[in-house]
């Protein structure tokens, strides 16, 4: 080459159309079709986030999905902390061993008949959650690996026709981003939030994210809403109302208000539907309605 | 990733596999122009980052098994987790070892008692799907009797490191 030709040109690589046998590509075209296969099967998609921690995603899900069977709805939960597993506990099912066969790996039942699966269900005892691999430098492999793990619940787990799949997001507004890649339209996403001001900021960011992502609908449920005391007035838990700011700021419709009941917790950490328990409770027929709010979906 | 060779400026496909067992992987690449070969080399953060993603340099032997990508990564998972059906088509392993039927051994492969026994050292986690990967793999080599020889060269061709 003279000093006249400049330098040389390389071809991009999308210029390169060539296969190159390797089928890395055809690999990833076939994860993705197994996935959009599954969920062909699935007439509503119910993302339950928040992007804050402790707000009780988890309990709502549980609830929700337990509610949602017991109406007759075929309903399956997926517990999307891989880190943090606890929706199959909640659901009845701890300790559940899952079936395999050609048609995938089938889900525990939990209460109400709800399906479920959950990385509690694979894990040994007590054991944190650690993948194979070199050490050291996993952060860079280890956000891939949890995104299969959580396709592969979406999409090798044989859920059969479902009306409803709830997925329990945990914190953090990248787990949410996370799941969007997998799943781009949820039919609802409903954004747990508490009257808390922090609560309010973390979740003002999720509902940035999924008005960004072009989300269709997104509702708000304000857990620990209030205090029921038995024969008192309800009173506030948190000294400001940061949760109808949030409504106010995001535009985005309250679904629902749960007001504190430790009994909530109790049942539920226990493993008990306790919407179905104790359903005259106010926190229960708070979580009654939004069951019915959201098995009105199915007639859109 | 795509190799283009330069003198030829043509696309290099891809020839062979190797996991040489230290987390490593080894690919060749030919051009089907000059013949020319090259091999990638890939260090084991980036042999874990392309197995993280589900996929396989070279493409898969066999189907994907149900929750593969986890059940391969996952360390410490629980012995009773799953719970396997046996295959439609298959023989429980003790039972062809003892009395495999000649004649059907491309739709059912029989396992040696050698192989049984090495294949009950497998962790449970993942014994179940592992016997099928390796069933599936003799089912389209139509290999007739699963055996440790078997056993060797399917980790190697499939990438079954530590399993």
């Amino acid at each position: 080459m003279s000093a006249s030709d400049g330098p040389r040109r390389l071809r991009g690589y999308h210029e390169v159309t060539h296969d190159t046998g390797s089928g890395v590509l055809e690999q990833v075209v076939a994860q993705r079709e197994r996935l959009r296969r599954r969920l062909a099967d699935v007439g509503c998609l119910v993302a339950v986030a928040s992007g804050k921690g402790g707000v009780g995603k988890s309990a709502v899900t549980a609830n929700l999905a337990a509610l949602l069977a017991d109406m007759g709805l075929a309903t399956g939960a997926v517990d999307a902390d891989l880190n943090g597993p606890s929706l199959g506990r909640m659901l009845g099912a701890a300790g559940a061993t899952l079936r395999v066969d050609g048609d995938g790996v089938h889900p525990a039942v939990g209460n109400a008949g709800a399906r479920v699966v959950s990385m509690d269900f694979l894990q040994d005892g007590d054991a944190p959650l650690r993948w194979r691999g070199p050490g050291g430098d996993d952060f860079v492999w280890r956000g891939v690996a949890e995104t299969g793990t959580l396709r592969e619940f979406l999409g090798d787990v044989a859920w059969g026709a479902l009306d409803y799949l709830l997925v329990d997001v945990p914190p953090g507004t990248d787990r949410i981003q996370r799941l969007l890649e997998l799943v781009p339209s949820p039919q609802l996403t409903l954004l747990v939030t508490t009257p808390s001001e922090a609560a309010r900021q973390v979740v003002a960011r999720s509902a940035r994210l999924l008005r960004e992502a072009a989300v269709p609908r997104v509702g708000l449920v304000v857990n620990m809403a209030a205090f029921h005391p038995a024969g008192e007035e309800p009173r506030p838990l948190f000294a400001a109302d940061a949760a109808a700011r949030l409504a106010a700021d995001t535009g985005l419709e309250i679904w629902a208000e749960i007001p504190f009941d430790p009994e909530l917790a109790a049942l539920t950490d226990a493993g008990v539907a306790y919407a179905l328990a104790r359903p005259e409770a106010p926190a229960a027929r708070a979580l009654h309605a939004l069951a019915v709010r959201v098995a009105g979906l199915q007639d859109r | 990733m795509k190799f283009l060779c330069l003198p030829c400026d043509e696309v290099m496909t891809f020839a062979e596999r190797q996991l040489p067992g230290d987390g490593t992987l080894s690919a060749v690449f030919a051009c089907p122009g000059c013949g020319r070969e090259m091999a990638m080399l890939a260090n084991p953060m980036e042999t874990q980052l392309v197995s993280s993603m589900g996929v396989q340099i070279g493409g898969r032997g066999v189907p994907e098994q149900p929750l593969e990508g986890t059940r391969r990564g996952m360390v410490a998972g629980r012995a009773d987790a799953f719970e396997e059906a046996p295959e439609p088509s298959a023989v429980a392993p003790e039972a062809s070892a003892m009395a495999s039927a000649p004649g059907t051994a491309a739709a059912a492969p029989s396992w040696s008692p050698e192989a049984v026994e090495r294949l009950h050292r497998v962790p449970s986690f993942v014994r179940g799907m592992v016997k099928r990967i390796y069933a599936d793999y003799c089912r389209e080599r139509a290999i007739p009797t699963i055996t440790p020889e078997v056993m060797d060269r399917a980790r190697t061709d499939l990438g079954l490191e530590g399993m």
